[in-house]
């Protein structure tokens, strides 16, 4: 799958914002005034900044406010509705904290639940996709999950709270890149389905369409990415979990917390970036490739 | 509204001979030519005279080489375009509505003033029958030429989908593949027809013929009898020529 710079700065940051937004609602003695406010500026930068960026990859963005009207049907329309929701609630709620000094506990219960279901959501819209087996697995809405907690407890200075969710969100991301090393062969879809002509010998492609590639073949079947994946896993490996957790094992000082944060969000990138740019979609197979 | 309807009042789709198509690409540039002019948006070309030429096209033909496990390899070309599947996956990720399905003839379309070009139902689409187009930003795919099969200002044989008009072969055929009496209906019964990739659970409507096995070298001939020679000895004219000829000095051969 071509990796979309827009679509990974969305899934990245927008994951870290709700994140944050999902503690932030679930504390039972939230920051207010200045604090409150320096978090919350944080966390919507976050998600609603991933969320802009994330139509900058769309061909009519000016129609973007259709994509709320599907939910009943579509993951990526019950991801706008469930991030709309969340940021609102959690916007009275911040509001509440900021300048009435007020804590509404169950607004702030509802908001980290919407938050944390919009993060879900994401993952179901790749989750979702028989097309895609490397997706196509519960370990996808784990894996995003745990890392979304992860960061957001990383933001929002919870140590043990991220160590521990960091050695879990370790455990989904290996056994979610083992599993999809082999998620292809093991889907039992190859050009001998995709043609139907398997059971009469082995089939192979011999000429495509065109001389020249099209949009499927630049969209759905991206090579370049796959001569570093091994370096590229172990360098994501140590930015997202390895350094953050010793920066967090170590005396607590700012200058780590901060090298931590920037690892962590280096590294989610690294690896969303793998996450499409190892993807292979069976579209593939037509063109003899994969 | 992208939810699929539980049942459609008929079920138009395509039959494809894969022992009849010659890979002429001829219905390839029908399509082009039918599509751009009418239903929709434009299929737009991107740097059709430099390098790389690229373009939206809604139907392409594959070449394939298939090798038994004994005797020759056999090439089958393999047009492929929107199957209409029963359970579109392209329909329901679509977010904002612009992916339907018909009730009255089970057609898949795109509402393309309500496509945002969020390319989802491309990603959800195994077959690779939906292309993004790059000038119009649209998603753009087979229509079963809806503004031809229901469109009487045309004579009654072009009331087809041009890709079915237009092949010299005759590898495609068109009809409602729910009545089971129709021609199309028959041609998959006789010809075991069968489904693309049916471990995705799409349940397409295009069904595809299987090429005929090929002829072996050893296999006994039709036309055998008919190749015996006729006489082992010249008779006639020929016959005095031979035995004149023998005659002459210099030998036979």
């Amino acid at each position: 799958m071509h990796p979309a710079p827009s679509v990974i700065v969305f899934s990245t940051l927008s994951g870290l914002g709700f994140g944050l937004l999902f503690w932030l609602g679930i504390d039972t003695n939230p920051p207010t005034g200045l604090p409150a406010f320096i978090f919350f500026a944080v966390a919507y930068a976050l998600s609603v900044g991933g969320l802009i960026s994330s139509t900058f990859h769309l061909g009519h963005p000016e129609r973007a406010w259709r994509a709320f009207t599907q939910w009943r049907s579509s993951w990526l329309s019950r991801e706008g509705v469930s991030a709309v929701f969340a940021l609102l609630t959690m916007g009275i709620y911040a509001i509440d904290l900021i300048f009435l000094q007020i804590h509404a506990t169950a607004l702030g219960l509802i908001g980290a639940a919407l938050a944390l279901f919009t993060v879900f959501t994401t993952s179901m819209i790749y989750a979702q996709l028989d097309t895609v087996p490397r997706w196509k697995t519960p370990f996808t809405p784990a894996l995003y999950l745990s890392l979304s907690l992860a960061g957001g407890a990383l933001l929002s200075g919870r140590v043990n709270m991220a160590i521990l969710l960091l050695v879990i969100a370790a455990i989904f991301q290996f056994i979610w890149w083992q599993r999809g090393d082999a998620a292809l062969s093991d889907s039992g879809t190859d050009l001998g389905t995709a043609t139907g002509l398997g059971e009469r010998g082995t089939v192979r492609s011999m000429a495509h369409p065109h001389t020249a590639p099209n949009y499927l073949v630049k969209e759905f079947i991206f090579v370049i990415g796959r001569k570093h994946a091994q370096k590229l896993r172990r360098i994501a490996f140590g930015l997202t979990f390895v350094l953050p957790i010793i920066c967090l094992l170590l005396p607590f000082s700012h200058v780590l917390a901060i090298i931590a944060v920037l690892s962590h969000v280096a590294g989610v990138a690294t690896s969303r970036w793998l996450f499409f740019a190892e993807a292979e979609h069976v579209v593939g197979l037509y063109y003899g490739m994969r | 509204m992208t939810n699929l309807p539980t049942k459609t009042d008929r079920t138009l789709g395509l039959v494809i001979d894969l022992d009849t198509c010659v890979g002429c690409h001829a219905c390839v540039i029908s399509c082009k030519g039918w599509n751009t002019e009418n239903y929709g948006a434009p299929l737009s070309d991107q740097r059709p005279y430099g390098t790389e030429p690229m373009g939206t096209f809604l139907n392409r033909v594959h070449s394939y080489e298939v090798q038994p496990e004994q005797g020759h390899a056999q090439t089958v070309h393999f047009p492929k375009s929107c199957l209409h599947c029963e359970n579109a996956p392209c329909v329901t990720v679509c977010p904002t509505g612009a992916s339907y399905k018909r009730v009255e003839d089970g057609i898949v379309l795109v509402n393309e003033d309500h496509c945002i070009g969020c390319g989802l139902c491309a990603w959800a689409c195994p077959y690779g029958a939906r292309e993004l187009d790059q000038a119009e930003g649209v998603m753009k795919k087979c229509t079963l030429c809806v503004d031809r099969i229901y469109n009487e200002n045309l004579p009654e044989e072009d009331q087809i989908p041009s890709c079915v008009r237009t092949c010299p072969a005759g590898a495609r055929h068109f009809g409602d593949l729910s009545d089971p009496n129709s021609d199309v209906s028959q041609l998959v019964e006789t010809r075991g027809g069968f489904d693309l990739m049916p471990e995705m659970g799409t349940l397409p409507v295009n069904k595809y013929l299987p090429p005929r096995l090929k002829d072996s070298w050893d296999d006994q001939s039709l036309l055998a009898p008919l190749l015996e020679p006729v006489a082992e000895e010249p008779q006639g004219f020929l016959g005095w020529l031979d035995k004149a000829l023998d005659k002459l000095p210099g030998g036979t051969t």
